[in-house]
Order: structure tokens, then sequence, then C-alpha cells
């Protein structure tokens, strides 16, 4: 699996409430929930983003808010990957558990820079900027979560292991 | 090596003698909870994946909070949501309007939740209940109906930081001093991933409501969960009020933490966080230049009884400045119904305030006190981030209710001072 797609750059910090803020969360559906992400530190991110496209940020990624439809609006905009220096902990399970693809790579969070052209190898966890040239290595997934990702996310990997015995 | 007391929790419900941090689990669980925004999410993932019942009615509990009695039509239709999953289920634990409060103050009052449990909850801030010696996390919608249907999560077990505590608070000084204080002392993300662990003799001085507030905000600094040892003041607060048998769990004396942080609580001084971080900490003294157009009282933070008691206390017989919109939120509809016995409701509207049912309301900008444009807000809730309460150029300032009152009686941000 992997994604190509230009970059979006965000500083440390990114929080739940301005990746999906709650004035809209009265509403679960993703595809209205998605009109306005980022919106209220990037206004013209849902107009420009494409599918494949990269988030790139710093320490902390998603941190405030449980909301599950922080990721899930992300994936929803077409987003291919999110690349952080570190991810908050319930953001980090909630993208897993909902299959959108993430990996935390300091360097490459550095490095790369706004509307850089790059790809993202899932299963290796190599990050190739087309644009520069260089290529980064994250850490890869634990095999208990790549079955996770695997299986398309956490209630199927429950079922999945329920028919298995 | 022994354990932290999160990690023999941990290990307790694992079915295991001994975890260590870093190790992946499966663990049983005690209580699942969701709220209005929350669960419908975990409604339509459960259903979606084919699961037809949930693993234990009386341990699923859903509370409609953050966006009742409903604020418009769609929130209408999310309750609805919540409400049909409850009845269909036979959820025993299920608090609409009328009986519900916000839930980290609703559960421990109601004592849904006790000493010794494994939790979670689709709500960051359900790390509250560690302060009755349980382990608790927030997680999101698909764990929510993950834990619903199959009554277990998987965990990554966390390492610990120690908080050392002595001495006793200042009198104007509360629970929310002390974490934020904590939280500018080690950023937003000082406790990524770990757990912060409470104790010492100073820990033991703090009422059950600091301890709620103090672990309710461990998230704010990245934390997994907060943990206080249970003690008298635990037993004292579960008695007569817990459903079950609450087990007590103790860190081994030679448990490894990563960090031990020692905190003289006689140093606290009353502490606000500037916007738009909760790290982003000042002495209130050093902010009183600061003009504000509204302050809020309430929340899963700080809308508990002593927090209404210090808001009265303040209030009581003074006038809340002209061009300032007070607004308090007792977080449970029994401590709406004790304000009112008490005389402190007519107190709070005589000062000029209003007081609304329980609410989340305002703390995430869903309604009930949102801000304009360039507006500020002294507010006793947990978030400053931006938009958080409104308008992205509104500004969250985050405070205890000494702070908060004080700052209603004078237009500015003011460090409460006896007499």
């Amino acid at each position: 699996m992997n994604t190509q797609g230009k970059v979006f750059k965000y500083p440390d910090n990114v929080d739940t409430d301005v990746i999906i803020p709650a004035r809209y969360l009265n509403t679960p559906d993703a595809k209205e929930l998605a009109l306005h992400c980022m919106e209220d530190i990037d206004a013209e991110f849902v107009k420009n983003v494409q599918i494949g496209d990269v988030m790139v940020a710093g320490w902390n990624f998603g941190c405030g808010s449980s909301r599950e439809h922080a990721p899930l609006v992300i994936k929803t905009c077409g987003t291919g990957c999110v690349i952080a220096k570190s991810f908050a902990r319930i953001f980090y399970r909630n993208a897993i558990n909902i299959g959108l693809p993430i990996l935390e790579c300091e360097q490459a969070a550095d490095e790369i820079n706004a509307g850089d052209e790059v790809t993202v190898d899932f299963d290796t966890g190599v990050i190739t900027d087309i644009t520069t040239g260089k290529t980064y290595k994250a850490q890869p997934f634990p095999p208990f979560i790549q079955n996770i990702i695997r299986c398309g996310g956490l209630l199927k990997s429950l079922k999945e292991g329920e028919n298995n015995g | 090596m022994g354990m932290t007391m999160t990690q023999k929790i941990l290990a307790a419900h694992a079915g295991l003698d001994k975890v260590e941090a870093g190790q992946l689990i499966n663990a049983k669980l005690d209580i699942v909870l969701g709220n209005d925004i929350t669960t419908p999410v975990a409604v339509n993932e459960f259903k979606k994946a084919g699961f037809d019942k949930v693993f234990d009615k009386d341990r699923v509990a859903i509370v409609l909070d953050h966006f009742v009695p409903n604020k418009d039509i769609k929130a209408a239709e999310q309750s609805k949501t919540c409400r049909d999953f409850a009845c269909t289920h036979c959820v025993s634990h299920f608090y609409d309007v009328g009986k519900m409060g916000i839930e980290h103050a609703l559960l421990p009052e109601q004592g849904v939740v006790t000493a010794g449990d494994c939790i979670i909850g689709a709500d960051s801030h359900t790390c509250t209940y560690g302060a009755l010696g349980a382990f608790s996390t927030g997680v999101g919608s698909t764990d929510m109906a993950a834990g619903m249907a199959t009554g277990m999560a998987w965990f990554k077990v966390p390492s610990a930081i120690k908080f050392e505590l002595t001495g006793k608070l200042p009198y104007n000084c509360s629970g929310k001093d002390v974490i934020l204080t904590i939280i500018g002392m080690i950023g937003v993300d000082g406790a990524l991933y770990k757990s912060m662990e409470f104790a010492g003799e100073g820990a033991h001085g703090l009422s059950m409501d600091d301890r709620l507030c103090i672990c309710n905000m461990a998230i704010e600094a990245g934390a997994k969960n907060g943990i206080f040892p249970v003690d008298d003041v635990t037993m004292a607060y579960l008695k007569g009020r817990s459903e079950r048998e609450p087990v007590v769990f103790e860190a081994d004396s030679d448990a490894e933490y990563e960090k031990v942080i020692e905190i003289d609580l006689s140093k606290i001084v009353p502490t606000v966080a500037c916007p738009h971080l909760p790290e982003n900490t000042h002495a209130a003294s050093e902010l009183s230049d600061i003009k504000i157009d509204q302050v809020v009282i309430g929340s899963c933070t700080n809308g508990r009884m002593e927090d209404m008691e210090a808001t009265y206390n303040i209030l009581n017989g003074k006038k809340v400045a002209d061009g300032v919109r007070c607004i308090i939120i007792p977080a449970t509809m029994q401590i709406l119904r004790e304000c009112v016995q008490r005389g402190w409701y007519t107190a709070f509207i005589d000062a000029g305030a209003v007081v609304s049912t329980p609410t989340c309301g305002p703390c995430l900008g869903g309604y009930m006190g949102i801000l304009a444009a360039g507006e500020k807000c002294v507010a006793t809730t947990n978030r400053n981030f931006v938009g958080r309460m409104g308008h992205v150029n509104s500004e969250v300032y985050l405070a205890s209710p000494y702070t908060a009152a004080a700052s209603a009686l004078t237009g500015y941000i003011t460090e409460y001072v006896e007499g």
C-alpha cells in the first residue's frame, strides 16, 4: 500500500478542535463534516486537497478531544497519509482503528516542505520526497497493529478473529 | 522491578501476574462509556460490523451531555440515535435530560465507576476517574463500539511519571491550579502515552473534587491516565455510592518511574493558562490588565460542589462587573438541586450571573455562551485551543473557580484575595 501527493504542512500541537471544530459535531456524517476539515487554521485546505495528498506536522498531532471525527474527516477529504514527529495517543489509536495511515518520522517532518510531492510506502515506512530527492524511513507498526490495518480497521479485525476461532 | 498502580490494575484485568511498560495486552473492561457526540459514531460502527448485542447491559454507560437539552435539530437526531440504542440494548446506565449530568461528574457521583476499575470512554476526559483509584482512559468511537461488543480493549502498558506532592494548598488555590502548574511545567505532550501517578502526603490532603479535577486534565499533558492512591478520602467518597465493591491496588514500593517530580502544594499560586494551549501558564496576578467579556464556571473539570461553593463564597452579595456575562453551569442535576436548596442559585442570580442546567455547552463551543471575534473569556474549563469556545479570533483563559469568580466581579483577570 502506498500514497502519492503534495504536502500540506502544519506546526506542533495541531488539536482535534481545529481539525474539526466541535460546532459542527451535531452530525456524524463524515462527508458533511469533511467540508470543515482544518478550517480554523487553514481555510484553503479543503479547497486544495486532492486524493493521495499528505499532511506533514510537528509534535503531538491530534491532541485534545477523543473525537474520531478528526481522523475520519482527514481521511474523507482524500488525505492519503499523515506524517508527524509524534501523535497524541487517542488520535493515534483512532487513526489505526478507522484505517487512516499515519507515520512518525521526525526528520521527514523537519525537512519536507509544504507543496513538495512525496510518496509514502506504508509496508516499509519509506517516505520519498520527489521534489528534493531525499528519502526517509519511519518506524513500521508492531505486528498487532499491522493486523488491524490489514483487516481494514479494529472491528473488522475483531470479526476476523471471531471467525477464526 | 515492581509495577506502578496503573500497571497493577491493567495486569489484573488482563489476567496476568505481571506486565511491563510497552507490552501489548487485552484487558477486561468494567465500564464502557459514550456521550451524545461520540456514541452515534460508535453505534454506526457497531451495526456496520454486524454486532447485535452489548457484552453486558450493566457495564455500558451512555450520557447525553454535550449538546442537551438538544441545541438544534441535528443534535436532537444524535440524542435520538443514543436513546434508541440504549433502549434496544436495555442499557441500564443511560442518562437523558432530567437525570443527566456532565459524564465525568455524573459517573463518580452516581457510583457507576469505582476503585480498581478498568474503564474506557469515548471522551478524552474519561481519565477523570483515576481520582477514585481506577485505570480510566479516553478512546474513540470505534474502540467504544468494540468495547461494547466484546467487553475488552487492547492497551499498550504505559510507563509512568510520579508526582510526589507535599504540603497544603493556599486558600485561594484548588486542584485546577495544581494541574495547570504541572502542565505548564511538563508541556502538553509532557506525559504523552504515560501515566501520571500522584502520591505523597500532599495527595492524601486533597479533597475528592480536587483529585477529580487534577485527573480530568491529565489528558491535557498528553497522558494516557492520571491516578491517585486509594485512601480514607476515597473510601469515604465511595461509601454508600459505589454500585460495585471497590478493589484497592497499590503501586509496588520498587515500581519503576520514568521520572519523579516533587511538588510543594503550599507554593502553588493561582494559575491561568493563556491562549491557545493549556501549557501557556502564568500567575493570575501577572494578567490583571486583561479585560474580559465572559466568565464560564462549570464543565467536567470544575462543575462540582466545591467549585460551586467557591463561586458562591466570592459572588454572594456582590455584583458581576458591567460588561461581563457570567455563566454558571452546575455539572449534574444533583449539584444543581443542591445549589437551589442552599440558596446559592438565588445568590448567583442576584449577583447578575446566569445559571444553566448541566451541559458541556460552551466548553467545546457548542452553545450556551459562544464567543464573538475578539472576545475574551475566563473559564474553569479544560481547553483554550483556537476557536474552542466560538470565533476563531476569540480567546479562552483557563483558571480555577476562585480566579474565575473573582474575575467576574472586576471584569479583568483577577487573583482572588480574601476579604
